[in-house]
């Protein structure tokens, strides 16, 4: 489903991609592992094609995202930020139905209000928030519009980038389990990063840790506690001592 | 040592081309987005609300102000020569080719060059420019293009009403203090003014416009991380936008009247 071949990056003499070679399965959800500034963000952003990579390859169903139609392409895609990135400009439905009140996805307005008001019920949110702006919720509220925006138009592809940062463990709890149910009910191919381990461990089917822009091990999620990876060790027992310094 | 201040001039010399061919490359890729669809005409409509109708205010309180006090300065510095009566026609002509359109800009600017650049700034350190982009939305057509075109078209009918109640501030001080027939102070205003002195203040004012949302949405889309690159490029926009007003005002200048 998606391919990434020896990809690189850098900014200006920092080199925050060195070399990522990762294939996520259609279907599979995949959880990206790393500590923060060791190119999470970056590499989500080159597959959406928001960061342009400075050599190597990324493929969806076999075509390079570079070559293909970027409409047709993002469509296929939906994507919840880390801060939920919603248009504080909108009322909480118009945020949500965004892509189907405009371009190739556009259609009536009432239309696409009623999809909204039904991917924020899934999302467990009632029809009394739809005219609430941004500004008026909570922050475990707006990463919930977030996910029904990301799932408005059914996209076969979901990307979570730091999915409960900034939420309490129990919201983090609600948000994991809402993002699981979803990528399963949709059949979706997913991707997400994050350092919280709980949500790894809700989220994930694989995990690929990421360090020194590269990757350091994949494997399944049953098998990360059982790994003799250092690296994957350290992290997730939160340990100072070992490969990964503490201080970066 | 001694090279310090050569190196520090070298360094302000390539980061001001940098910049000059950054805003260059900006200035095409908005005019080639303007140009291409989709066009979004609900956010241009509420651009010109925004950037336009809004402005009304603030341009109509300056112009009435500095119509007023051009009256007076005219009729003290004319009284040297014994042209008090030229009064009516300098202010009429100084508010249609300069004042109206130069004071018009510059309120723009400060109004709209600043917000437009906080927005835009705001929404790209939350990611919403992300967002957009991942929604299948080019920013430049949906931020840009609609306030570029707005300004554009607004500022210049901005002038226009700033131009006249400029011209009525002189009215109301040339008659209410300098002691002019009304009908005569009118019939002046309309005997030297002529259409070009007005097209061209118009003019300028389109010219003005499209510079001053230009450059908001120039700073606002190469906004820095935080409050503090937000700040940064807020204050940058006002600057730059009013320097180029005054830059283009002598351009257009020169182009319209010598010769």
């Amino acid at each position: 489903m998606i391919d990434i071949t020896d990809l690189h990056k850098s900014f200006g003499t920092k080199r925050v991609l060195r070399g990522v070679t990762l294939n996520i399965p259609r279907g599979e959800s995949m959880v990206i592992i790393g500590g923060s500034g060791t190119g999470k963000s970056v590499l989500l952003k080159c597959i959406l094609g928001l960061v342009k990579p400075d050599s190597g390859t990324i493929k969806v169903d076999g075509k390079d995202v570079t070559k293909v139609d970027r409409d047709a392409f993002l469509a296929d895609f939906g994507m919840l930020f880390q801060g939920a990135a919603l248009f504080d400009s909108m009322s909480v439905w118009q945020n949500v139905a965004f892509r189907l009140l405009r371009g190739s996805l556009k259609r009536p307005k009432d239309e696409a209000r009623a999809i909204a008001v039904d991917k924020l019920r899934r999302v467990g949110l009632g029809p009394e928030v739809a005219d609430l702006f941004p500004a008026e919720l909570s922050g475990g509220m707006q990463k919930r519009v977030g996910l029904a925006r990301a799932i408005a138009a059914d996209p076969r592809i979901i990307f979570f980038d730091e999915p409960t940062t900034g939420l309490d463990p129990i919201m983090s709890g609600v948000i994991n389990d809402l993002i699981k149910e979803i990528v399963v009910e949709m059949g979706a191919t997913a991707m997400t990063i994050t350092h919280d381990m709980s949500s790894v461990r809700a989220i994930a089917d694989k995990v690929a840790m990421l360090h020194d822009g590269t990757i350091k091990w994949t494997g399944d999620v049953a098998d990360l506690d059982t790994t003799s990876d250092p690296y994957v060790k350290q992290f997730i027992h939160g340990a100072a001592e070992g490969p990964i310094a503490a201080i970066r | 040592m001694i090279l310090t201040p050569v190196a520090t001039i070298g360094r302000s010399t390539l980061a001001l081309l940098a910049g000059i061919g950054s805003v260059s490359l900006f200035f095409f890729r908005t005019l080639a987005a303007m140009l291409t669809p989709p066009f979004y005409f609900r956010e241009f409509a509420q651009a010109l609300i925004t950037i336009g109708y809004n402005s009304l205010p603030v341009v109509g309180m300056t112009t009435l102000f500095t119509g007023g006090a051009l009256a007076l300065q005219i009729y003290a510095g004319g009284a040297r020569f014994n042209a008090e009566e030229v009064v009516p026609s300098i202010v009429a002509i100084g508010m249609a080719r300069e004042l109206g359109p130069v004071l018009g800009g510059l309120m723009v600017a400060a109004r709209v060059a600043s917000s437009i650049a906080a927005e835009i700034g705001t929404m790209k350190v939350t990611e919403q420019i992300d967002a957009l982009v991942t929604l299948s939305t080019d920013p430049m057509k949906y931020l840009t293009v609609p306030r570029v075109l707005a300004a554009t078209i607004s500022v210049p009918i901005l002038v226009a009403v700033g131009d006249s109640i400029g011209i009525f501030g002189g009215y109301l001080v040339g008659t209410g203090r300098l002691g002019f027939n009304p009908a005569a102070y009118l019939k002046n205003t309309a005997d030297f003014l002529e259409m070009w002195d007005i097209m061209s203040g118009i003019i300028k004012g389109a010219v003005f416009g499209f510079l001053v949302a230009l450059i908001g949405c120039y700073h606002g889309m190469n906004s820095g991380r935080g409050a503090q690159g937000v700040g940064r490029a807020t204050k940058s926009a006002v600057v730059s936008a009013s320097v180029m007003i005054f830059a283009a005002n002598y351009v257009l200048t020169e182009l319209f009247f010598t010769a």
